[in-house]
């Protein structure tokens, strides 16, 4: 891909980002900040990448060390985001306690 | 093995991207979050298989055993992570990616010569590396491994000065020459960089580090987009470095302060260490059930939940109070400051997983100015953020703090371990009201009692 449209495809990121970002409800800024974490864990490709490409078994240890390390970013953020929004539960739900909150499907709104 | 036609990989990389916009836009509503981190985790699960079958790879068999180590490490840890921890896991994996994108970047030196991709190249390394030194320090002082005061010595902004200025000159000669040795240098400068960055920050000022290094982490990893001219990696990467830019500054605000003065204020000697003198002037003390009749008959209470809860594990016993003092009618909802806690919003989840509904999580600007119509408010283990020195007293360091206004209900209940002053180690003038009384104690034990006094009313 040419330098300009990933110029171009970065800079609207960016308004996407600080668009959808700023509609997150502090509520849950935590698991804004491990979600995020995890969707930078798809550097993960970029390491598949670079050992997949490695002929020198040096090079080669790098490029795995990377792969674990991404790997370890990617599962381990998502895996705890999950739990931790498995917690966020509606007044309903917590009042059927016991049984494990669905994931909420009210159609009320939440306020 | 025939590779999958290169539109098809753009398309494919395109949806992933579209699914973590969707995973971010998810968080918008505590309803429909969890739906949007599993379709997140769907996109990342679909560019990695993208990346197998579209580009031609060598040791495929090691590349499947690193991807099973890596989830064999973090994912059992991120199962079993207690929540009051999640600072240190989330500065962890922030670390690991910062790193991830720095090696992937030394590794893509050998493979240009155009100054622009070595300029990302650059980029990558020095930023990546500063997140996973940065990182790895806010994780050992947060985990207790090392002091949680700022560490300060003399001549550190010398050293910062000298070594960003060494960075700079070597990433210069970096792109000039594309060495590999210059190209280790620089990594090892970013290292010490991160390392200098953060040891000056004190424990309470640690939710910023933690944002900000997860806005350079994303930059990095956008940076490695550019270098391997992955739309997916630039674009992953940039909804994190907004997201964390984003956090960085409602967190700076949150404190009333700006990012430089906390990242720099230790080099300058105005770091947040008060005096931790104990005031002798006369406050109202109470007994547990005293308290539990003025929340028992009330008909609004708001609690104020701080750090000082979690650290003595009294989130469950706060929220069977609250349920207890709803049971009787009465309406209870938690207020929370944005800085309550050791990340951004670190309290709400420690509420929720002691089964507080998210409706009763208010945030602070949702919350002000109902405490007029609350009969009582209980602050339980928070002291900085319902400072109303904040507000009046121009010399005090958390002026300009936006603060809880407590002050404005009818009556106001300190549970407190002692009168020592908070984190900012800034007198209460509240405490000294006509309208507050205080129970002293350990927070979980005095909510237990109150529990048992209201039930038993």
């Amino acid at each position: 891909m040419d330098g300009m449209s990933l110029l171009t495809v970065t800079v609207l990121a960016v308004f996407v980002g600080f668009e959808v970002v700023s509609k997150v409800s502090s509520t849950l800024h935590t698991p804004l900040m491990s979600g995020a974490n995890a969707i930078h864990g798809i550097i993960l490709v970029g390491a598949i990448i670079v050992a997949g490409q490695a002929a020198d078994p040096w090079i080669l240890a790098v490029a795995l060390l990377a792969v674990v390390l991404a790997t370890a970013n990617l599962v381990g953020g998502f895996v705890v985001t999950d739990r931790m929004l498995h917690m966020f539960r509606a007044r309903k739900d917590v009042a059927r306690q016991g049984a494990p909150a669905k994931e909420a499907t009210g159609r009320q709104d939440a306020k | 093995m025939t590779l999958l036609d290169p539109v098809w990989t753009s398309l494919l990389y395109l949806a992933a991207a579209v699914f973590f916009i969707l995973a971010l836009r998810g968080l918008s509503s505590p309803r429909t979050a969890r739906r949007g981190n599993l379709i997140g985790a769907f996109g990342a699960l679909l560019a990695v298989v993208t990346v197998f079958v579209s580009a031609r790879l060598d040791n495929i068999p090691w590349i499947i055993g690193a991807i099973a180590v890596g989830t064999a490490v973090a994912a059992p840890v991120a199962r079993r992570v207690q929540m009051t921890q999640m600072p240190q896991l989330v500065a962890l994996f922030n670390g690991v990616g910062g790193g991830a994108a720095a090696l992937v970047a030394l590794l893509e030196l050998s493979h240009t010569a155009d100054p622009w991709v070595r300029l990302a190249i650059v980029f990558t390394l020095l930023v990546g590396t500063v997140s996973f030194a940065g990182s790895g320090v806010t994780f050992a002082k947060l985990q207790e491994l090392m002091t949680t005061r700022p560490i300060v010595f003399p001549g550190l902004p010398v050293v910062m000065a000298a070594v960003l200025l060494a960075a700079v000159g070597t990433a210069v000669a970096v792109v000039l020459t594309g060495s590999l040795a210059l190209a280790v240098l620089l990594m090892v400068l970013g290292l010490a960089a991160g390392a200098l960055l953060v040891l000056p920050v004190g424990g309470a000022d640690v939710p910023i580090v933690i944002s900000l290094l997860n806005a350079f982490t994303g930059l990095a990893v956008a940076a490695s987009g550019v270098v391997l001219g992955n739309v997916l990696l630039v674009v992953a990467g940039t909804l994190v470095g907004a997201s964390g830019t984003i956090l960085t500054r409602a967190m700076a605000a949150a404190m009333g302060r700006s990012v430089a003065g906390i990242l720099f204020g230790a080099f300058k000697g105005g770091s947040t260490a008060g005096s931790t003198a104990v005031s002798e002037r006369p406050v109202r003390s109470s007994s547990a059930e005293d308290v539990a009749v003025l929340l028992g008959y009330a008909q609004r209470v708001i609690i104020v939940p701080g750090y000082g809860l979690a650290v003595a594990q009294g989130q469950h016993t706060a929220a069977e109070l609250a349920l207890a003092l709803e049971a009787r009618g009465i309406e209870v909802d938690f207020a929370i400051h944005p800085v309550a806690g050791r990340m951004p919003g670190h309290m709400n989840v420690l509420l929720a997983e002691a089964n507080v509904p998210y409706e009763s999580l208010k945030e602070m600007g949702e919350i002000n100015s109902e405490f007029r119509m609350a009969d009582v408010a209980l602050v339980v283990g928070a002291n900085d953020v319902v400072n109303p020195a904040a507000k009046t007293s121009s010399g005090s360091p958390i002026y300009g703090m936006p603060i809880l206004e407590v002050a404005d209900a009818r009556q106001v209940i300190f549970l407190k371990r002692s009168m020592r002053p908070g984190f900012a180690g800034i007198e209460n003038e509240l405490l000294y009201e006509p309208q507050t009384s205080l129970l002293f104690g350990d927070a979980k034990d005095s909510l237990a009692k109150v529990l048992g006094a209201v039930k038993a009313l």
